[in-house]
């Protein structure tokens, strides 16, 4: 037990040592995170908007004014009939729609309670995402006005309706996605090219000579990657849920048992490169070329699986990353259970069981 | 400038208190010293003493932190690309690529020097004959034995005719045979007038140098010819006048 | 962990030799391999042959015994097959035939045995750069499952000359440093064997002769060394050696008697032209064969009548001054360049 705690303490330090990798292994999720959630996504700021307030009444008016006057937004026009709202997406003359409902101020005075229809674009998704959100949290604060104003409770519903794209599939989809190949690469890539070192660097020629069991070099090898692992997985959910606002609709626990399963599966795929290779380049190559992009292309990640060829679906079958990203959509989007997403957890189990055997099988006690 | 080094032909290497530090640490402490045209010049020292920081500087690869070289005539502070361009350069771990056959290699380093095709395949066909490397034209470079890769090397080394060859402990690890087979291709080069400037961990080797420059601890401790040197440390063998001097270093890690 | 790995007592194994005998090597035949890093020499005759037409391999192997206690030394350049010879007997790779046993444990079927209780030191620097000079020692401790403190005599010597250094990263010292942390990396669990691949390769002279002390030191101590070398000067300071060639071994013999066989009459020259004089003893008819020695030409003398007086009058027709002959005896390089041009 000793020489597995001092070996995995002196895999610590060659990672804490490196500072360049460690960093750039912090900061990749971050970097990517961002990328895909706001450099992709276009300015919000004074995104036009277009008005339907059949009654032009003083409520409908001072909810326009308030939304006009900030930054966010610019009303660019005013229509007067539901037909005039296709068009006005097709010129692009504005990314959202505002729709008040008919005798909007009266219903609000009488009924307490009115409906505004937010129509927005989301051919961008993510720039949807937030725009409605500012428009949504506008009218909430007009809310909180009247009720300061008259004590009574008002309710004005805000239903927000997304055109082009309404299940707002990537704006969701990229956070599983990075996941996916996160750890992937910081699991596989990283794990073999540590396993691989030692053999360019001569020191697994003393490893071997000595008593030390081939079990405590991989599970010491494994330890802090799956540490790495597990912190860039809590800085992709802080980031996804307290930045992107992406919510964590299912259960956490089921999310991190399903992740923790996938850290299994790639930790088994690293070992099985390194016993393929015999130097860190070629251990960099086969995991970049052999894992990373077909984890981009072929795990629906960016393109969704189900418009590919039958052959290429077929294919994509075998890539964890697809098992797992769709089983964190149905976890972390849908809001889905443990239960349905017993197909990709039994999937990644088996995987992680068969590569788990071959790479012990493999792992040599010898040079050859 | 007042203290440029006036140009000497027959001085193929002029040093003057050149000096390298890394920070706080001296490598190279203040050494000056001459080579002459077509002279074989040992260049000794203990692991550590500073010999690769050096012969770096010589070559042109590193920049001096004070005092100024010439080189073939350029200074190598700063007529770097000239300096490069009149010198051959081989080390033991370094030469040749592996995974190219013997004729590729030559080849690659002819067009590297800027030689003319057919120029190249004249002078590859002699050296084969002078080698007797004739079968082995065709052969990949990591397939042919040590001692064979590094007279290939060496005649690489010096394919272009530079005024001046570094050649940075080329026989470790070679057989005695074709090590000094490999001195006798030294010899040939010098008196073709190419100058040759050597390290070596083999003190036999140390003899058959015109002179023998010792470094300890970043300065040049003793430089002489082998015989002179013997007589003034009152040595049997160029090991002993070694042994005398390094160990009075004092740099014990560095 | 794999199911079928179980645990073999070892502790009722009678060592295959008697006490007296450390390595016992029988006929090891090992065809040249190539491995991704690098190739490697093979080890016994080179066999022409591949997978489709493999050569009878009985009789081509290398054998030899080292004693208890004994510095055996392996002296022969690069790509004779001495770290071949190194990977066999530390149970890094299999032979192709032939059998081998370290302390009395086949290095096939005991490799267990065998890694508990040898020290290795390969010949490439192999320890971690990026950790300090203790950490290597110490994590190179518990890889053997024990701890500095334990056997702190037993390294005392080598290590306190690096302890002062001992915060610094092993990837920052300087080649004599490294090779005497590397040294007492091997030496930490106490080994009853010692393997030494080149460890002076590329170190200088002083710190190479100061490591051959350490050696003998360790000798002392009852561990037996079995060490390699491209330098033939260190051959005298070995107990016994083999010159080692393409795979073969050209002799096994303590360095004494290899010098009293030397079969030839060798003389020293030397004139005032050295170059020239190396060409004209090339063409005497009486001249064996001659070679640059230093600052004096090595000539053996194939024809037992001829005297240094005849050789003399030779070299002052070709017009040599100052010419000094003395009748030496040979050093291993001598008889290695002899017995390798057989």
């Amino acid at each position: 037990m000793k020489q597995l705690l001092s070996f995995i303490r002196k895999e610590f330090y060659h990672i804490l040592r490196d500072r360049t990798t460690m960093m750039i292994l912090l900061l990749m999720p971050i970097i990517q995170i961002i990328l895909f959630g706001f450099a992709l996504s276009t300015e919000v700021k004074d995104t036009q908007v277009a008005v339907l307030a059949p009654a032009n009444d003083d409520a409908s008016q001072r909810i326009i004014d308030k939304i006009n006057a900030s930054e966010y937004f610019n009303v660019v026009a005013k229509i007067h009939k539901t037909d005039e709202i296709r068009t006005i997406f097709r010129d692009a003359k504005a990314k959202l729609v505002i729709v008040f409902e008919d005798n909007f101020a009266e219903k609000l005075r009488h009924n307490g309670k009115a409906h505004i229809l937010l129509i927005a674009d989301a051919t961008d998704p993510n720039a949807a995402t937030s725009f409605t959100f500012y428009a949504s949290n506008i009218i909430a604060s007009y809310q909180q006005e009247l009720m300061g104003e008259n004590k009574n409770p008002y309710q004005i519903t805000p239903e927000v309706k997304m055109l082009y794209n309404p299940q707002m599939l990537s704006a969701f989809s990229f956070v599983p996605g990075v996941l996916g190949m996160i750890m992937i690469l910081i699991c596989a890539m990283m794990t073999s090219i540590a396993i691989v070192r030692e053999k360019e660097m001569g020191t697994m020629e003393i490893l071997l000579v000595s008593p030390m069991k081939p079990i405590y070099t991989i599970l010491s090898k494994i330890t802090p990657y799956f540490v790495l692992s597990c912190v860039n997985f809590a800085t992709i959910m802080l980031l996804s849920v307290f930045v992107l606002k992406v919510p964590i609709a299912g259960s956490f626990l089921s999310l991190v048992v399903v992740s923790l399963l996938y850290i299994f599966v790639s930790l088994a795929l690293g070992l099985l490169v390194s016993t393929l290779t015999d130097s860190q380049q070629a251990a960099m190559l086969i995991s970049g070329m052999g894992l990373m992009i077909p984890v981009m292309l072929l795990s629906g990640m960016i393109f969704p699986t189900e418009n590919m060829p039958v052959a290429l679906q077929y294919l994509s079958n075998i890539i964890p990353a697809k098992w797992y990203i769709s089983a964190v959509r149905a976890i972390m989007i849908k809001g889905l259970g443990i239960t349905s997403v017993l197909k990709e957890v039994g999937v990644l189990s088996f995987m992680g069981l068969v590569l788990v055997t071959i790479s012990l099988k493999k792992f040599k006690v010898r040079l050859e | 400038m007042n203290n440029t080094i006036q140009h000497n032909p027959n001085k193929v290497i002029i040093a003057e208190n050149l000096t390298k530090r890394f920070g706080r640490f001296t490598a190279v402490d203040n050494i000056s010293f001459e080579v002459e045209k077509g002279e074989i010049f040992g260049f000794l020292g203990a692991n550590g003493a500073g010999k690769t920081t050096a012969m770096r500087m010589l070559c042109g690869l590193s920049i001096p932190t004070g005092g100024k070289g010439l080189v073939a005539g350029y200074d190598i502070g700063s007529q770097t690309e000239l300096v490069k361009k009149s010198i051959g350069y081989m080390s033991q771990k370094f030469s040749l690529y592996d995974d190219l056959k013997v004729w590729e290699n030559i080849e690659l380093f002819g067009g590297i020097y800027g030689l003319k095709d057919k120029e190249i395949k004249t002078k590859t066909d002699d050296l084969m004959k002078v080698l007797n490397f004739e079968e082995e034209r065709d052969k990949l470079v990591g397939s042919l034995p040590l001692g064979f890769k590094q007279k290939l090397a060496f005649s690489v080394s010096i394919f272009h005719n530079p005024k001046l060859v570094f050649l940075d402990e080329p026989t470790g690890g070679v057989d005695p045979i074709t090590r000094r087979q490999f001195w006798e291709l030294i010899y040939d080069a010098t008196s073709r007038g190419i100058t040759v400037f050597v390290t070596t961990h083999y003190m036999d080797e140390a003899e058959y140098c015109n002179r023998v420059s010792i470094m300890v601890d970043g300065k040049i401790e003793a430089l002489d010819s082998p015989k002179n040197l013997k007589s003034q440390f009152n040595a049997k063998s160029m090991d002993e006048v070694f042994q005398q001097l390094a160990r009075k270093s004092t740099r014990k890690a560095d | 962990m794999k199911k079928n790995e179980t645990i073999v007592d070892n502790s009722n194994l009678v060592p295959i030799q008697g006490l007296g005998v450390a390595i016992e090597v029988k006929n090891l035949y090992k065809n040249y391999y190539p491995i991704k890093s690098g190739e490697f020499a093979g080890l016994g005759r080179p066999a022409i042959g591949d997978k489709s037409n493999p050569v009878p391999l009985q009789g081509l192997g290398v054998s030899f015994e080292v004693n208890r206690g004994e510095i055996f030394g392996i002296i022969g350049p690069d790509g004779a097959g001495k770290t071949t010879l190194f990977r066999i007997l530390t149970t890094l790779i299999l032979a192709n035939s032939g059998t081998a046993s370290v302390d009395g444990f086949d290095v096939v079927n005991d490799y267990k045995e065998i890694r508990k209780r040898v020290g290795y030191m390969p010949g490439k620097f192999s320890l971690y750069q990026d950790l300090t000079v203790e950490e290597n020692l110490n994590f190179f401790a518990t890889v053997f499952n024990t701890t500095i403190e334990e056997n702190y005599e037993l390294i005392k010597d080598i290590y306190q000359q690096i302890e002062p250094f001992k915060k610094r990263r092993a990837g920052k010292l300087s080649g004599g440093m490294k090779q005497k942390l590397a040294l007492s990396c091997a030496l930490i669990h106490k080994p009853s064997v010692l393997f030494l691949d080149e460890p002076t390769t590329g170190v200088d002279p002083v710190s190479r002769k100061e490591f051959w002390g350490m050696l003998k030191s360790l000798r002392e101590q009852g561990i037996t060394i079995l060490v390699s070398t491209p330098y033939m000067d260190e051959a005298s300071l070995c107990d016994r050696i083999a010159l080692i060639q393409n795979g073969q071994f050209l002799k096994i013999e303590t360095p004494e008697n290899i010098v009293a066989q030397y079969e030839n009459k060798l003389w020293a020259v030397e004139s005032d032209n050295m170059h020239k004089l190396l060409i004209d003893l090339r063409n005497n008819e009486m001249t064996k064969n001659c070679f640059a020695f230093g600052d004096k030409h090595h000539v053996s003398i194939s024809n037992e009548q001829m005297t240094i007086e005849n050789l003399k009058e030779y070299l002052m027709k070709e017009n040599h001054t100052n010419i000094q002959i003395l009748e030496i005896e040979p050093t291993v390089e001598d008889c290695f360049m002899q017995l390798s041009q057989k």
